[in-house]
């Protein structure tokens, strides 16, 4: 079995970690922290008698997760006290809604950026606010701000010089240039409070929104660990009769009914996720070349299918921009890029 | 990969990988008598890769790669191939080490009880605990002092010292010539010899020791010692250590604990000779 393939086995199904020899192991593992999955194989497979050194190294990832875990709150929390006087609904997203929610799809998760969601009204209110707070602007480039604003789903990402730590402000969940529109009214009107007045995404929403990232918002890069994001927030409603119809309702009202139907049917052979009932659509024959895509990866944490790749990063920018837009934005970066103007390619 | 080594180094299982012969033979001349990984699998993973596929051949250079890279890290040509491998098993370290706090120190040991000297790059404390290890010490490491959070003692990672430009004469004098490695010339920080340290280091690594005094050495001046108070030293190694901020909590206990437990001192020296008889004093009138 190949590397990747035997990290999702074991993260599918923690009883066939003890079976594996040395030089699985030794693959699992460094599949694992090249896909940022270490912590969560950390807490999968916590209790099992595994080999001493195995062990080790998975208590390390759970200390790095419990610290990560730590921080994110904290982050949060720092916004909380920025915009809490704004009195705008602020709705946390990806990593850090599911460790402030606590979910399983939190436990062990590492977690990046703060990305929080505020209605698009709001958006120069909570700017000032943050910058007031201390926050700064990565980059100051003034057309990375022009296309931010004028294209983007998000502000230019701003920095937090004394914490060291990004947050990334949405005002919906994919890009305006993206042909699929996601419903972000709606989903802020269905996010959940938590206790501490901060929000989340309603249920349903978190699985869509996981699957907009996933399949409409960049080139795969990280996807496996989106999966289990999927895999993870689709079991914790495993029980619940009324899910699968919340979830198809949530699809359809941010237009991403096909993301949603794909996200499933890659989830149901990768991480054995159960599909009873829910909107996985027909099987398409493009759902290999995801799969395939997520799963590129050898032993050694080096990047396999450099044709495969590359397919998918073009994909990428094809698939958040019209032709014309794209060709020009491609054409201004080059000129930059030409000038040496240092800006780098996070925008495109 | 197509070449490739493991290697423990105290508690830490190494595997470095690489698209070339070189770097991984000189490996296995430098780290022979080293034991391979704890069950067969190593703590972290380094690769020795081109930046192009036509870089394996064409002016070839080592990009340092593994389970932890810096984005912005610059390849090494193939020539420092050893070197890079070096480097990358410290990045991992640095950046992924969780079960110790990593303090930028050298450490030797006697009697059960370790010696510290932490101080910033060129302060001389690789060569001193090089020669220290050559006089009846036992070397625990000259780059990283891993310090245990729960029990406070210092675990051994005797890796080869990295001896940088004069000192490498200073030691080829006193080692056999089979202890160290190649020549590597014109590097960033000028030339650059390995050596091995000696069997006893090797053979005890597993041995752990309590931490008994701090030095802050400085080469240059006459020699001097200044005692220094305890949140001068704490304030300095948490600039020395690479993983106190993610440890949290832990780092912090494990930090004052040392702090408290053992006397500090900046001491100058002038030659090696005179460190050496100053260590010597000091550690009898003050190591607790």
């Amino acid at each position: 079995m190949s590397p990747t393939r035997l990290l999702v086995a074991v993260l599918a199904d923690p009883q066939a970690a003890p079976a594996l020899g040395p030089g699985a192991w030794q693959d699992v593992l460094t599949v694992a922290r090249a896909e940022l999955l270490i912590g969560s194989l950390a807490h999968r497979l916590h209790g099992l008698a595994l080999p001493p050194a195995v062990r080790a190294i998975l208590d390390d990832a759970r200390t790095s997760a419990e610290h990560g875990r730590v921080q994110a709150l904290w982050e949060a929390e720092m916004a909380r006290r920025a915009l809490v006087t704004l009195g705008v609904p602020v709705v946390l997203l990806k990593g850090t809604a599911f460790v402030a929610a606590g979910l399983a799809a939190g436990q062990g998760r590492s977690i990046g950026d703060l990305d929080i969601l505020v209605p698009r009204d709001a958006l120069d209110a909570v700017e000032a606010a943050l910058l007031a707070a201390g926050w700064e602007w990565v980059k100051p480039d003034p057309y990375d701000h022009l296309y931010y604003r004028r294209w983007m789903h998000e502000l230019p990402p701003l920095t937090h010089p004394e914490r060291d730590r990004m947050i990334d402000v949405h005002h919906t969940i994919l890009p305006l240039t993206a042909r699929p529109t996601p419903d972000a009214t709606a989903l802020i009107a269905d996010s959940v409070a938590l206790e501490n007045g901060l929000r989340v995404p309603s249920p349903a929403d978190m699985i869509v929104h996981a699957a907009a990232h996933l399949f409409a918002d960049g080139d795969l890069a990280g996807g496996l660990r989106n999966l289990w994001d999927i895999d993870r927030l689709v079991r914790e409603h495993a029980g619940d009769a009324e899910f699968p119809a919340a979830l198809a309702a949530s699809a359809r009202r941010h237009n991403l009914i096909p993301h949603v139907a794909r996200a499933l049917r890659l989830s149901a052979p990768i991480y054995a996720t159960p599909m009873e009932g829910l909107p996985i659509g027909r099987a398409r024959w493009a759902d290999r070349l995801y799969a395939r895509r997520l799963l590129a990866r050898d032993g050694w944490g080096r990047e396999t299918r450099p044709a495969l790749r590359l397919a998918f990063y073009i994909r990428s920018h094809w698939i958040r921009m019209p032709p014309l837009l794209l060709a020009r934005h491609l054409w201004t970066k080059f000129r930059r890029g030409q000038r040496g103007t240092t800006s780098s390619d996070r925008a495109s | 990969m197509r070449h490739a080594f493991s290697v423990r180094i105290g508690p830490v299982g190494f595997r470095v990988g690489s698209a070339w012969p070189q770097p991984i033979a000189a490996m296995r001349r430098l780290y022979a008598g080293y034991p391979p990984p704890r069950d067969g699998i190593a703590d972290f993973t380094v690769r020795l890769e081109p930046t192009r596929p036509w870089r394996r051949w064409l002016r070839p250079s080592a990009m340092v790669r593994g389970d932890f890279t810096l984005p912005d890290a610059a390849p090494l040509p193939l020539a420092q191939g050893l070197l890079a491998a070096e480097m990358g098993m410290n990045l991992q370290m640095a950046l992924g080490a969780r079960r110790w706090l990593l303090l930028h120190a050298s450490c030797v040991e006697r009697d059960g009880r370790a010696l510290l000297m932490s101080g910033h790059s060129g302060a001389g404390k690789s060569t001193l605990s090089a020669l220290l290890g050559e006089r009846g010490w036992r070397l625990l490491g000259d780059e990283f002092a891993l310090l245990d959070p729960a029990s406070g003692v210092i675990h051994p990672f005797p890796r080869p010292v990295s001896l940088k430009n004069e000192a490498i004469a200073v030691m080829a004098a006193e080692v056999a010539a089979d202890r160290l490695g190649p020549l590597i010339p014109g590097t960033p920080k000028g030339d650059i010899r390995h050596l091995r340290p000696a069997a006893d280091a090797l053979a005890r690594m597993d041995e752990p020791a309590t931490p008994a005094m701090l030095l802050f050495p400085r080469f240059g001046a006459s020699a001097d010692v200044r005692p220094m108070g305890a949140i001068e030293t704490f304030v300095r190694l948490t600039q020395a250590s690479t993983n106190y901020v993610v440890l949290g909590e832990a780092g912090f206990a494990a930090l004052t604990g040392l702090v408290r437990g053992v006397p500090a001192m900046a001491i100058d020296y002038p030659d090696t000779a005179a460190a050496i008889d100053l260590v010597e004093r000091l550690w009898a009138e003050t190591a607790r």
